[in-house]
């Protein structure tokens, strides 16, 4: 079944390790919608978050041929897990001093920070999962969006599956 | 934790892998002074007797070392020749072939060659120069990326940046180049590396985190594997380049002839059993054999050991043995399941998974599906038209192989002279057969026979060569020359690029696009280089010239100018299935 995947790889923190993923990827005709990196827990060692979208067989090549790479220590597919998934987004957005409290009403409600003001924008923090972030977005579109960064999806598995998580993948 | 891959200590390594037990420390630190010398060290105690290689600007403190140093070096032509020797070395002795090579070109040379050893699993550390990190990045001269370049064709590469970095980076290459599912590994040397000061250090153990080998099979995995085996009728092994790596045709034979079962063999499992047993239905797939692809068809179990199931072998995948339950055991977990879906899936090293079913007594009643093998054997054999007059292909093989009582180690090119090798060269053992099977890559066989008679100087080596695809590194015959290699090559002179031909005949009506090569006057090209240089044009010379050619000491060349036009059949036709073989071509 062609589902959306959440793939989480741990990686030895090295020079083009993110080329080595990325690459296989792109060669094996993955597609990745998404991915973040940053350090994990351990010294030297990264956590790779990759949202893509296949069937079993996809996300099976993808553990054996991600997890054949020298680099990485472990990877699992979480698709199927129950895991904590966030994403954070700025979004600027025109706010002129006549629709700046109209704005503010539509922000409360999704516990955002406001992060920069200006004359005539202001940019908004928020964190969430992606459906939230759609959300807000869509809301505020009418307003005018000067510009949207999004850092893409990262994730862990939720307290007390990890060991279920090892016999499902 | 992925359940197919488990860390583990053990190494399952091929036969004859390099280790680190071989050192030459004579109980004192020899004297290293710069990262070259430590290079050179670390590699002496890796195990390494032979470099293929050619100099430049970036290795010149690696060559000032070598110049010094015991270990052989084979200057070959162009850097192309030295990655395909160093398989040919490899695929030969199971050892390690090494390359050194400088930045730049010399680096981008070696592409065709690493990218043919990662696509057939040939162990092989190839060792690059590179511009000083100073100027990494800035477009300097002879710069080119090479990390980025062969990410997708390596099994893993290595820049060094830190001279302290060494040591671990060489233990870790040669380890993994040769355990597992063996490949290329490329190490990059700026040259601030290797023309810095260093001290001597030892080599240490490997140390690569996050490199897995699986571990041996379950009991539970080889037991469902026997209980098929029990209820077959119409069992079949399906046997490829795996079997090599780890070592086990000695095993695979003996579980053959426990249990009855035919063999069918890939293009890189030919040696794995011997051609001439009666159990051995020849090699399957596109240029298959009418028995094997019928056997592949309609066999009920179907033991898939060290192989990939390759689109060359599978034919139209939707029809490929659609009767069989079927087994795939292979030591890289991202094999399984990648073209075709198995009942019984094992990832591990294939010698531990027989030494475990040898232990079973799996005796399947196989009497009447091995009389109905030999029925479709008899039903259409290999065969050809031979005349007195006309030369064929086939038959230059098979005098070949009559001359060398079927013992040469022989090489090949691509295309049909590799087909007709593969089919009428009757190959008895493992790392007899060294030919491009995954990348198909001309120009590989001449310098691979290179590499196999420096591995082995007493035994015969021949390399079947293509008449187009010899000019692909013709320049390696000053190689050969210079080293006194007595290897022979057999030039198949068809005045074309067969294959393609053939596909031109049969699937876009006889137009002969480009296929039509010309070529030196092979004789004289191999006395303009001092070889020995023989032509024949029919049977009778043929066979007086490779009598003349195998009594000569040095280096010959035989130009076999064999009819024109001869096809390879049986032929899959790419998007059929294995059973639709076509037998012969007639004209409209």
């Amino acid at each position: 079944m062609d589902i959306e995947r959440t793939f989480s790889v741990l990686v030895n923190d090295r020079p083009g390790v993110l080329t080595r993923i990325a690459g296989l990827f792109a060669r094996r005709g993955f597609n990745i919608s998404s991915i973040t990196v940053g350090t994990a827990e351990e010294e030297g060692v990264s956590r790779m978050t990759i949202v893509s979208h296949g069937d079993e067989a996809m996300a099976m090549q993808v553990l054996t041929q991600v997890g054949k790479l020298v680099d990485v220590l472990d990877v699992i597919d979480m698709s199927k897990e129950k895991i904590v998934k966030r994403e954070l987004a700025l979004i600027k957005v025109k706010a002129e001093r006549s629709n700046r409290q109209e704005i503010s009403h539509i922000l409360d409600p999704f516990r955002v920070s406001v992060v920069d003001v200006g004359h005539s924008s202001i940019t908004v923090q928020i964190t969430g999962d992606v459906e939230k972030i759609d959300a807000l977005i869509g809301l505020l579109r009418p307003y005018g969006i000067i510009e949207i960064s999004r850092t893409g999806v990262t994730a862990l598995l939720r307290s007390g599956t990890e060991e279920a998580s090892d016999a499902a993948v | 934790m992925n359940q197919f891959i488990k860390e583990t200590d053990t190494v399952h390594a091929g036969e004859g892998a390099t280790g680190s037990a071989q050192t030459d420390r004579q109980g004192q630190a020899p004297g290293v002074k710069t990262g070259a010398d430590l290079l050179i060290s670390l590699l002496k105690e890796a195990g390494v007797e032979t470099i293929f290689g050619y100099p430049g600007g970036a290795v010149l403190p690696i060559y000032d070392s070598l110049y010094d140093s015991s270990i052989r070096h084979i200057l070959t032509r162009h850097e192309q020749g030295a990655i395909h020797a160093a398989e040919g070395y490899a695929r030969v002795t199971g050892k390690t072939g090494v390359v050194l090579v400088t930045s730049g070109p010399g680096a981008t040379n070696l592409v065709t060659g690493i990218a043919d050893a990662y696509m057939d699993s040939t162990p092989v550390v190839v060792m690059t120069g590179q511009v000083t990190m100073e100027s990494i990045g800035r477009d300097a001269f002879q710069e080119a990326d090479i990390m980025g370049i062969t990410m997708p064709v390596t099994k893993h590469n290595y820049q060094v940046r830190d001279i302290n970095d060494l040591p671990q980076v060489m233990a870790d290459a040669f380890y993994i180049a040769n355990s597992g599912r063996p490949g290329p590994v490329l190490i990059d040397l700026p040259k601030n590396i290797t023309a810095g000061p260093a001290t001597y250090q030892p080599l240490p153990k490997p140390a690569a985190r996050g490199y897995k080998i699986p571990s041996a099979p379950a009991k539970e995995q080889v037991e469902a594997i026997a209980k098929l085996i029990r209820d077959a009728k119409k069992p079949l092994l399906y046997v490829g380049g795996g079997i090599i790596s780890s070592g086990a045709s000695d095993l695979l034979r003996q579980f053959a002839k426990q249990t009855r079962i035919p063999v069918v063999s890939t293009l890189m499992g030919l040696g794995v059993y011997p051609a001439g047993d009666e159990q051995f239905i020849g090699m399957l797939g596109m240029h298959g054999t009418y028995a094997a692809n019928k056997a592949i068809t309609d066999c009920d179990l179907l033991l898939a050991f060290g192989v990939r199931f390759d689109d060359r072998v599978t034919g139209k995948l939707q029809m490929f043995s659609l009767h069989s339950k079927k087994v795939h055991v292979d030591i890289d977990p991202a094999e399984i399941g990648k073209n075709v879906q198995v009942d019984v899936a094992v990832v591990a090293n294939i010698k531990d998974t027989l030494e475990m079913l040898v232990q079973h007594d799996l005796q399947p009643d196989t009497k009447d599906w091995l009389a109905q093998l030999k029925a479709w054997d008899s039903e259409w054999p290999l065969r050809y038209h031979g005349t007195s007059d006309d030369l064929k292909p086939q038959q230059v093989v098979e005098l070949l192989a009559k001359h060398t009582g079927g013992k040469a180690i022989v090489t090949t090119e691509v295309g049909q002279h590799q087909m007709w090798a593969a089919l009428f060269y009757p190959f008895s053992r493992p790392r007899q057969l060294v030919t491009s099977g995954g990348l198909g890559t001309m120009g590989f066989g001449f310098p691979s026979a290179v590499g196999a008679q420096v591995a082995e100087p007493d035994k015969t080596v021949i390399c079947v060569a293509g008449d187009a695809s010899f000019q692909m590194n013709i320049q390696e015959l000053q190689t050969v020359v210079e080293q006194g290699l007595p290897l022979k090559v057999a030039i198949i002179n068809n005045r074309f690029l067969g294959m393609v031909r053939q596909w031109q005949q049969f699937f876009y009506e006889k137009r002969y696009a480009e296929s039509r090569v010309s070529s030196p006057d092979f004789v004289k090209v191999a006395e303009a280089y001092g070889a020995l240089g023989l032509r024949a044009t029919n049977p009778a010379e043929a066979e007086e010239i490779i009598t003349k050619a195998l009594a000569h000491e040095g280096p010959v060349i035989m130009d076999f100018v064999v009819k024109e036009e001869e096809n390879v059949f049986p032929m899959v036709p790419p998007g059929k299935g294995n059973h639709e073989m076509t037998l012969e071509w007639s004209e409209e």
